[in-house]
């Protein structure tokens, strides 16, 4: 970039939070339109079955009901919900009605809409409502699924919605000439991102002006009006979607769900405004779930721990249907299976399966925190069988710098290849010990003090961003000499505003203050691609440094017209432009109408943050509980925007990943029932669980791919910590041999292999 | 999770509120601290046609300490007991199994009242009542009675409390001094309810041995209860390791846990033994 660098690197404080801790922030519950009506949802309490009737008389006879829609009611072909990542047409058959009509798949699959004056209304009428449903057995586990007893999708003939491949080298060959092979299961528990503020809508249909506008876009408002458009037979440019302020995604909200067309359908339906904001209890029915699998996989290596090879297979649990995102996962599973190691030859397939649960989508770190949890089980079982140091493995193991770019292995179908961009694996490995403390803790391994067994362990992990294709800017010198910045991102409460602040102050060369972020909305650029797959920053920080440019070179003539200098004489400054003899004209002057200048950035190439993380745990053998003591990170992002926004993003990734090693899991009885339907039976981390963490962002390795040399850092830590932890126990627990191969890795759970190894 | 609709009556006196128990009967439902009904009935588990809230009804918010021991109103909040200056050495069992009672904004309203009336069977409160041998006071149409907390809990969510009866207050007896005691229990976080606990306490005779050794124990069956073979190991021993090792497996062998998806019936009955050790070894150091 031209300017000084001054904002980009610091960690100013987030512009949002003053907002926000005032409580002033508008989250969607806060929207309210005049003479608006509430919806609830009707929702299967049956897993699978077959949907024989809804009768909604006696619901719409009750005083302040407006309507009852039911599938009938949505028009023929029945709308589906699309595929967003990976549309391929053999996923298609797996897509979700926007209601249930001739069958029923999940407890919590939407079958009606009441509409009524109040939600209360609105909830005392789903009692009244009579469903008919003839049930069919329940798919809960892959035995099931696999026996196909009972299809979700008779005409498909199986429960396996997918294949998908992940292909480098000659892995069968490998595995022949191999001096050590070991072949384990793994599995890791449903859970899901469980971002703070429930889902909500309120959409508002003009009759006059046939336009619709929808408060509670987040994420990926372009993408989804699109599907809104085509799903309610309207142009795009008919369609507003507003983002407010948005409490978490980590990949799940912000995905088009049936809600997303159910609430607008409702509201061109009935002519006015309609609202509804999820509650828990159906959000942990109703969003996307995420991360059940299982993993049968083999490692190859040499005598002396140089790993040769891996293969073997996943089986994703995806739920009931293939929803928006719901391929990531399993083929991130077995394209990302090697990591940050240097593994030259793979074959892995991953099998989506559908199930009687809820669908499954993406949740921060998708398909990379089960097979980091699947590879590093392996290194460390490795290391003990060929009596190695599992550190010295690690170090013997991990990708060089000088074979970067390093590529990853191929994935069909929806062929992608991608490459490792640029780092110093061993560099953030070694630095990574350093914080932590290794040399000190290791020497706790193993030890029992005070009753609990002391473990210490390492992983390495990499984090993939910058999803493309494109992101837009445009930046508009108004005519008081402020900026505003229009931006296609998505603000889900990543602090979004200050950091694209800081990229277009630097860009611009002006003060943070004079630059206005706007973003999320549709409303404010063509084209926009929002946040996810830890794309922000890089992409949209990038549109804002090429529409930067683009600005100054609009008011280069202006300013040399201003000045009576030659255009190649015209410097900008923080306040204006100057001559070469210094003679100055301040923006504001330059600007009687507005500038605009706008900008996209191209991109199609991944950018790759990586790191290590250490972990010090201590498991109490009679409860099973494992503390943690303590966890250092490093991460190397290339460029640093902001360091205390990046750091709330470590830590929080971290204590999300202990969540789901330790804590969280959706429980399913064998009808289909889901049994952790409150926060207090789903457990999720609170403030108080997991004070010990400490991470280190750095800036070694820029990204080649984007002029800020930014990579993605928006998951990144949570990726390692199911394998770390786990490794970390099998550490204090190895006088017992104690192995884990599942999550997670609660107390009962814990007891019980304890109970298993002690004969 | 709308509540679904209801009337709302909020009495001066407990004669009110117990006429209106009783010309409503079982549409009727008494609000406390409202920290679980509230809950409950967003969830639609309960839809009463009239909620009786206690927080007008006079003197039940009382925490008396005397001679005879400690009554608490049925009113009292988790935090008045926990700053109640007077508490902890009145009865230090109480005290401490209150501290790990709920989070902080539901410790400032939920009450006693509530939890004993709620009976949860892994509630702190229920299992020092029962340790404890507390006198529970019930008020109805005929007037009061009282009720021993061993018989008050009859199940998971059920107690000996009639449709249109009150509780009013739970009365523990006086706490001597030198007595032994421990408070143990294992939740997955903070706050939570607890997978089990134990709330044990014990005097010593001239010759250090174990007399009147009470263990009640919570979260290991439907209701919370003393483990009376546990106690009689104990009872006329010395507390040492080897009475502990034998109390701890009489205590997994006479609870029968329940099984669900927070943990199965033999990790809680692993874990009723080790918090009945940990709980004695910690009231013997
Ligand atoms: C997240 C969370 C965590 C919790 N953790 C714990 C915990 O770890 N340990 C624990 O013990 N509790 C816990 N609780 C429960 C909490 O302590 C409740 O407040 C308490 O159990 C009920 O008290 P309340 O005053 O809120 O009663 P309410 O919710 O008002 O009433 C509860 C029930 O008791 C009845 N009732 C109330 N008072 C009387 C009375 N005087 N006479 C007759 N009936 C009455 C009501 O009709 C209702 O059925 C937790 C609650 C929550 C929400």
């Amino acid at each position: 970039m031209s300017a000084p660098n001054r904002l980009i690197g610091s960690a100013l404080e987030r512009v949002e939070d003053l907002r926000l801790l005032r409580g002033r922030g508008q989250f969607v519950a806060d929207i309210n339109r005049p003479d608006q009506l509430h919806a609830a949802f009707l929702r299967s309490a049956v897993a699978h079955g077959m949907l024989r009737g809804v009768d909604a008389a006696e619901a719409l006879s009750l005083d302040g009901v407006h309507a009852v829609l039911t599938a009938r009611d949505l028009g023929s072909p029945m709308p589906l919900l699309p595929i967003r990542l990976q549309p391929l047409p053999e996923l298609e058959p797996f897509c979700q009605p926007m209601l249930a009509d001739e069958k029923v798949r999940y407890v919590g699959e939407p079958v009606a809409v009441v509409i009524a004056d109040s939600s209360a209304i609105a909830e005392d009428a789903l009692d009244l409502i009579a469903v008919d449903i003839d049930p069919l057995p329940a798919i809960t586990n892959r035995d099931q699924a696999e026996a196909a007893g009972t299809l979700l999708f008779p005409e498909h003939g199986s429960n396996v919605s997918m294949r998908w491949n992940a292909v480098k080298g000659d892995a069968d060959a490998a595995f022949e000439a191999a001096d050590y092979t070991r072949r384990e299961t793994f599995t890791v528990q449903r859970h899901a991102a469980l971002f703070m503020e429930p889902r909500g809508f309120v959409a508002e249909w003009d009759t006059d002006a046939e336009k619709l506008s929808v408060w509670g876009a987040a994420k990926v408002a372009f993408a989804n009006r699109k599907i809104l458009a085509a799903t309610m037979g309207l142009e795009r440019d008919q369609i507003d979607m507003i983002e407010g302020d948005v409490g978490g995604s980590f990949g799940s909200r912000g995905e088009f769900y049936p809600e997303d067309f159910l609430i607008p359908f409702a509201a061109r339906h009935l002519g006015r405004p309609v609202k509804w904001v999820e509650d828990r209890r159906e959000h942990l029915m109703a969003a996307n779930h995420a991360r059940q699998i299982e993993c049968d996989v083999e490692i190859a290596a040499t005598r002396d721990g140089k790993i040769l090879a891996l293969r073997g297979t996943n089986w994703t649990d995806n739920g009931a249907y293939i929803r928006t995102n719901g391929s990531i996962a399993p083929r991130n599973a077995a394209q990302f299976m090697s990591g940050a190691y240097d593994i030259e030859h793979i074959r892995l397939t991953s099998y989506s399966l559908t199930t009687n649960k809820t669908p499954t989508g993406t949740y921060r770190g998708p398909g990379r925190f089960e097979p980091d949890f699947v590879r590093e089980r392996l290194i460390d079982l490795m290391a003990k069988d060929l009596g190695l140091d599992p550190l010295d493995v690690r170090r013997r193991n991990l990708v060089p710098a000088d074979k970067m770019p390093y590529p990853l292995a191929t994935m069909t179908p929806f062929e992608s290849v991608t490459s490792l961009d640029s780092g110093d694996n061993h560099a953030l490995l070694d630095r990574c010990l350093a914080e932590f403390g290794w040399d000190e803790k290791v020497a706790l391994q193993g030890q029992c003090i005070d009753g609990r067994y002391h473990g210490v362990s390492v992983g390495c992990f990499i984090e993939g961003g910058a999803a493309g294709p494109s992101e837009d800017a445009r930046i508009v010198l108004e005519s008081d000499g402020s900026f505003a910045v229009y931006l296609g991102s998505a603000g889900v409460g990543q602090g979004i505003e200050t950091i694209m602040g800081q990229i277009a102050g630097d860009a611009l060369g002006v003060p943070f203050e004079r630059v206005r972020v706007h973003y999320g909305s549709t409303a404010y650029v063509a084209e926009g691609f929002g946040s996810f797959h830890s794309r922000s920053t890089v992409m949209g920080g990038s549109a804002i440094v090429l529409a930067a440019e683009a600005l100054l070179e609009k008011l280069r003539p202006i300013a040399a017209a201003a000045l009576g200098c030659a255009l190649d004489a015209v410097v900008f400054d923080e306040e204006g432009a100057r001559d070469a003899d210094g003679k100055a004209v301040a923006f504001d002057a330059l600007s009687d109408a507005p500038v605009s200048a706008e900008a996209r950035f191209e991109n199609k190439k991944y950018t790759y943050s990586y790191g290590s993380l250490a972990a010090h745990v201590a498991v109490d053998p009679k409860t099973g509980q494992v503390d943690v003591l303590d966890i250092a990170s490093t991460k190397d992002v290339g460029r640093m925007i902001n360091p205390a926004t990046l750091n709330g993003q470590s830590v929080g990734s971290i204590v999300q990943g202990l969540g789901g090693t330790l804590l969280e899991e959706f429980v399913y009885d064998s009808e289909g029932q889901l049994l952790t339907g409150t926060l207090a039976d789903y457990l999720l981390p609170t403030a108080t669980d997991f004070p010990n963490i400490r991470s280190t962002v750095l800036e070694l390795a820029p990204s080649p791919h984007n002029p800020l040399g930014a990579k993605g850092a928006g998951e990144g830590e949570i990726i390692p910590v199911g394998g770390v932890i786990a490794n970390a126990v099998a550490q204090a627990l190895a006088g017992f041999g104690v192995e884990p191969m599942a999550l997670p890795l609660s107390p009962p759970n814990v007891w019980r292999m304890l109970q298993e190894a002690i004969p | 999770m709308k509540f679904p609709a209801f009337d709302y009556a909020a009495p001066d006196s407990l004669d009110e509120a117990v006429a209106l128990l009783a010309a409503h009967g079982e549409d009727a439902m008494v609000l406390a601290g409202g920290q679980s009904l509230m809950p409950i009935l967003a969830f639609r588990m309960a839809a009463p046609s009239l909620l009786v809230d206690l927080k007008k009804v006079p003197a039940l918010d009382r925490i008396d300490i005397g001679a005879e021991g400690v009554t608490l109103g049925a009113r009292s909040r988790w935090c008045d007991i926990e700053r109640h200056a007077g508490l902890a050495a009145a009865h230090p069992l109480l005290a401490e199994a209150t501290r790990h009672i709920a989070h902080y904004q539901i410790r400032n309203r939920g009450t006693v009242g509530g939890s004993l009336a709620l009976a949860d069977p892994a509630a702190e409160l229920p299992g020092v009542a029962v340790a404890c041998d507390a006198l529970l006071t019930l008020a109805g149409p005929g007037g009061e009675r009282h009720v021993a907390a061993a018989e008050f809990f009859l199940g998971p969510m059920t107690t000996a409390i009639a449709p249109d009866e009150i509780l009013t207050a739970v009365h523990f007896p006086a706490w001597p001094e030198n007595r032994r005691w421990a408070f143990q229990e294992f939740a997955r976080r903070k706050g939570d309810f607890a997978l089990a606990g134990v709330a044990l306490h014990y005097d010593l005779d001239a010759q250090g041995r174990a007399r009147d050794m009470r263990i009640g124990v919570i979260g290991a069956s439907d209701r919370p209860h003393r483990l009376h073979a546990a106690e009689a190991t104990m009872n006329g021993s010395a507390v040492d390791a080897a009475t502990i090792a034998a109390a701890a497996a009489a205590a997994s062998t006479e609870v029968s846990p329940m099984e669900d998806h927070h943990a199965p019936a033999d990790y809680r009955r692993a874990l009723v033994a080790t918090l009945v050790e940990r709980a004695l070894q910690e009231a013997a150091s």
